[in-house]
């Protein structure tokens, strides 16, 4: 039974269910409910079975790796490779998607006969197929049309909206930002070619030693373009507030919970597997990125008022903090350290889960506002808790995990990065010392900062009263959506208190890679399910954390509440304001809470201010008509990069045009020059 | 006996809190030439408030009923899990700087959000503040510690006291530079000049104090009481990581009755300097504070470089 499950069967009876689904699913599009329902319950079987597939592999720590020869071409073989770090994604994939599935379940019927299911389902399922594909592809070639899979049908489901031209605008960008990603992957996967004639990734290891180190410097910069412009790092990422809110919520959260993280698989796989040996700029490049779009990203979340964009600015910023842990794991490893190294990778492998779990948590009770409020505009919120008590709570749990407050699980991670960058600080002399303290510092101030957003966004969602007068018809969110965010909540308090377990488990898959084969461990956990870092260096007891915490808090309230002065009268009144009428505008919004962070920051941000007012007579100008102020803050990489890039290609472009004389004569003394060139060439 | 010890530990911030309060007003009252009342006079308050009906928001919810028992329950397992009077009590369980730090976040962020809750123009501004400012300041507080910790070579907070930095051979001046920019983030965490100002209610700048606006009765109660634990956790960490003389570092009856006697000399020092600088400086502007934060952050980069 076992062999079975953890055979390449079972991946294909994965991935067929899933084709299943997208098929049946486009087959019933006349019935909206019958397709939503083929499709998710497709989606839903198979996540269980890649859970199960995912976590037998990894218990087992088994290898799987098959070849369809009979289909393969010179180039071209669907291989697939799937080593315990595949099996890892796998899991996060489907874990994620299950989730996602039962809350799409419940949450697409808002588009039923405005928009067609069967279209969704496929592209939902063929995208969830892609990413599968892309985790476990192990060759170059199949692993591009796994990507292109993967690409084109979330494209698809981001302009699934396509009444509103926002959408449209983010697809084109989504695509546009994509396809550049893509040919800077094909660039780098060309030149693997070039020196070890394969797209095999493993004959592509075995022979990295024949790529000269200039040609495997441009592999690496290539690739860290193509790579990172999926996972969404500075400066590449400007597709990913735009696209991530377009799409319907739950793909939403597969998209930042998930999708972006192929991106890191596929550099985890390159830099830590295929390309060792590396040079040590490759991990400080990876370290200093990491630092700034943790701290950029985590401050473009605090300028959105969009819930959604501003979601998608917190995955920027955590997508840093994992390259952070992967950065400093190939400096350690580059400088012989191999130990570090893998406490690096654990806690970006860690922070790579936690990430998925509370962040489409947050995608999925973002969503749930949405469905109800039919707007994504924050300062038109409040007071919600009283309206949604249970999607409140699950917003919170998301809240606390992604501001890395203990005892849930975005803590441990965030703690085992801290470790491992103040292991740095501690390791070197200065000439390296200051890109830890760097990265550690710009880790401390994003610690802050996302408190600071999330009590923003918490606060004007759903706490205070009302602002607008949609309020009145919303009510808590269906059973299966508040299902899915429940489990995810409770997995997020889970993954906290047994993350000694679950970094026991990362540190295994860690040693399943060639380099950490025999690397000494530098975590261990104890008795009493306590995490140390080195000998005594640092140690921390998630459950005697979380039980401690509970028992004081209810210590607290018994004593306070029911022993001292019980007998207390409690009036409810008014909020005091000073004698005057309390109005929603009263009430401080998002804009108005995030703007003394925005101004302190300033100097990055570049807020501007415009005050337009319309008057009654426009000669006397003595009664103001209407006043309008627009707070807005540039895009500096649209100003300072894109811009500058785009004119540098139109002007190139316009040069070139000029050798189009139109005229047959000019284009055969071309041809003739072409082919003189090509004969002395070949001479 | 290392019961009782621990006994002594887990009660010692909430019991001896209201006294800090009370030496800083008293030490301000004389330099202010008034008599000032009895020091014990915060701990009459909190008895007083904890006596009185409540009047509740109506916009209010769960968050502003049930923040201000999760933020003194906070205040209770962060001070019971620094060193206060010893340091060879081996907590390795939850006496780490980033568990903490980021334990006394979680009762900033619900602070915060009971600010916001009730809706009033008060309190959401209190909570913009306080986050602008403790954002800013986790880098200062991070760094600092984390200086005290790469000189001793553990994050552990009792292994860091136990050390004892002065004994170890470690030059001053990293030392004295890590504990200036923690004193920087002691005034902002714990709402003092010149960052807040802890008297006053209705100032234009207020932060604190606007956030907790709409408490009464035992919630405010609580959330005075708190406010003062979390004073006392700060000069506990300034006292005892910095200068960790007098803590008691074995079992010894007579060294732990020296380690109380000790750390309430210390506690007394802090204050005394806390009323000095309240008494004898203006609040800053708000958009100066950041500059006083990166200054503090700046300081323990320095110290950190130095520490090699």
């Amino acid at each position: 039974m076992l062999e079975i499950i953890t055979s390449q069967i079972s991946f294909l009876i994965l991935l067929s269910l899933f084709f299943i689904g997208a098929i049946g699913s486009l087959f019933f599009k006349k019935n909206d409910a019958l397709s939503n329902a083929w499709s998710n319950f497709f989606a839903i079987t198979g996540s269980l079975l890649g859970l199960i597939f995912s976590i037998f592999l990894i218990i087992k720590e088994k290898t799987l790796s098959f070849t369809f020869n009979q289909y393969s071409f010179s180039f071209f073989t669907p291989s697939f490779n799937i080593d315990m770090l595949s099996a890892f994604f796998i899991f996060i994939i489907s874990l994620i998607t299950l989730f996602c599935s039962i809350y799409g379940s419940s949450y697409i019927k808002h588009f039923y006969k405005k928009y067609s299911i069967g279209a969704l389902g496929f592209f939902y399922n063929l995208f969830i197929i892609g990413m599968l594909l892309v985790v476990s592809a192990s060759n170059g070639l199949f692993f591009l049309i796994a990507w292109e899979i993967m690409s084109i049908a979330s494209y698809f489901l981001v302009v699934y909206d396509r009444n509103d031209k926002n959408n449209i605008k983010a697809g084109f960008l989504y695509l546009v930002m994509t396809y550049v990603g893509t040919a800077f992957i094909i660039l780098s996967f060309l030149l693997l070619y070039k020196y070890t004639k394969s797209f095999d990734f493993a004959v592509i290891k075995s022979g990295i030693a024949l790529i000269p180190l200039s040609v495997k410097n441009a592999i690496f910069i290539f690739s860290l373009i193509g790579f990172g412009t999926k996972a969404g790092i500075i400066p590449f990422h400007i597709w990913l507030p735009v696209a991530h809110p377009s799409a319907p919520s739950h793909v939403s959260a597969l998209m930042s919970g998930v999708m972006i993280k192929t991106g890191i698989y596929m550099i985890i796989r390159l830099s830590l597997d295929m390309l060792q040996p590396i040079p040590l700029w490759w991990g400080l490049t990876i370290l200093i990125i990491g630092s700034v779009s943790t701290l950029l990203g985590v401050l473009h979340a605090l300028t959105e008022h969009d819930i959604k964009k501003l979601l998608a600015c917190h995955s920027i910023e955590n997508i840093g903090i994992i390259l952070l842990g992967i950065g400093s794991s190939m400096i350690f490893y580059s400088l012989n350290m191999p130990s570090l190294a893998l406490l690096g990778l654990i806690a970006a492998l860690f922070h790579t889960l936690n990430h998925a779990i509370f962040k489409s948590l947050l995608f999925l009770s973002a969503g749930s506002v949405i469905n109800e409020m039919h707007t994504r505009n924050m300062e038109k919120y409040g007071g919600l808790i009283k309206y949604m008590p249970q999607t409140a709570i699950f917003f919170l749990i998301g809240s606390m995990a992604i501001s890395a407050l203990p005892p849930f699980n975005g803590f441990f991670s965030e703690w085992l990065t801290f470790q491992t960058l103040f292991q740095g600080i501690m390791q070197f002399d200065p000439s390296l010392q200051w890109i830890f303290i760097i990265a550690a510092g710009s880790l401390t101030f994003t610690g802050g900062l996302a408190l600071a957003c999330f009590v923003k966004a918490f606060g004007s969602i759903f706490l205070a009263r009302p602002r607008s007068a949609n309020i009145t018809h919303v009510k808590e969110s269906s059973l299966s959506m508040r299902i899915s965010m429940g489990v995810l909540a409770l997995l997020s308090i889970l993954f906290g208190i047994f993350s000694g377990y679950t970094t026991i488990l990362l540190e295994k898959i860690g040693k399943n890679f060639t380099i950490f084969q025999n690397t000494p461990s530098f975590i261990s956990t104890n008795y009493y399910k306590n995490l140390s870092i080195g000998s005594n260096f640092a140690s921390v007891s998630t459950p005697a954390l979380f039980i401690l915490l509970i028992f004081a808090i209810f210590l607290v309230i018994f004593t306070f509440r029911y022993i001292i002065n019980k007998n207390q009268k409690i009036k409810i009144n008014d909020t005091w304001n000073c004698g005057t009428q309390l109005t929603p505008r009263m009430e401080i919004t998002a804009t108005g809470f995030a703007r003394s962070i925005i101004l302190i920051f300033k100097g990055i941000l570049k807020p501007s201010i415009q005050h337009e007012i319309e008057y009654h007579d426009a000669e006397s100008r003595y009664l103001p008509k209407s006043r309008t102020i627009t707070l807005s803050v540039g895009n500096m990489y649209h100003s300072y990069f894109y811009q500058p890039l785009h004119t540098i290609i139109n002007g190139l472009s316009l040069r070139i045009k000029n050798i189009q004389s139109g005229n047959i004569n000019t284009y055969i003394s071309y041809i003739f020059i072409a082919l003189i060139i090509a004969l002395f060439t070949v001479l | 006996m290392s019961i009782l010890i621990w006994i002594i530990q887990l009660i010692f911030v909430p019991v001896v809190s209201p006294l800090c309060v009370g030496i800083i007003r008293k030490i301000k009252a004389k330099l202010q030439n008034r008599q000032g009342a009895n020091i014990l006079q915060p701990y009459k308050d909190l008895w007083k408030l904890l006596h009185k009906d409540e009047i509740i928001s109506k916009d209010a919810s769960w968050i502003f009923q049930y923040a201000p028992f999760i933020i003194f329950a906070v205040t209770i397992v962060v001070g019971a899990s620094i060193p206060l009077f010893s340091s060879f009590l081996n907590n390795t369980l939850t006496s780490d700087i980033l568990v903490i730090i980021y334990m006394l976040s979680i009762g900033t962020f619900f602070l915060a959000l009971a600010g916001m809750d009730t809706g009033g123009g008060f309190g959401g501004f209190g909570s913009s503040r306080e986050m602008t400012i403790s954002a800013l300041a986790e880098g200062g507080l991070i760094f600092s510690l984390l200086t005290v910790a790469i000189a001793s070579n553990t994050t552990n907070l009792f292994t860091i006291s136990n050390a004892n930095i002065f004994t170890s051979g470690q030059s001053f001046l990293p030392i004295i530079l890590a504990f200036s920019g923690f004193f920087i983030v002691l005034l902002a965490e714990t709402a003092r000049f010149p960052f807040d100002n802890p008297a006053t209610h209705l100032e234009l700048t207020m932060v604190h104090e606007a956030m907790i606006l709409e408490y009464s009765g035992k919630k405010l109660a609580l959330m005075e009481w708190a406010s003062s634990n979390k004073l006392l956790i700060f000069i506990a960490l300034g006292s005892n990581l910095f200068f960790p003389l007098g803590i008691a570092q074995s079992a010894n009856i007579n060294a732990i009755i020296f380690g109380i006697f000790a750390f309430i000399i210390k506690i007394f020092i802090f204050c005394l300097v806390i009323a000095l600088l309240e008494s004898s400086m203006a609040k800053f502007r708000f958009f100066r504070l950041p500059d006083l934060l990166i200054v503090s952050f700046i300081l323990n980069i320095m110290a950190i470089c130095l520490i090699h």
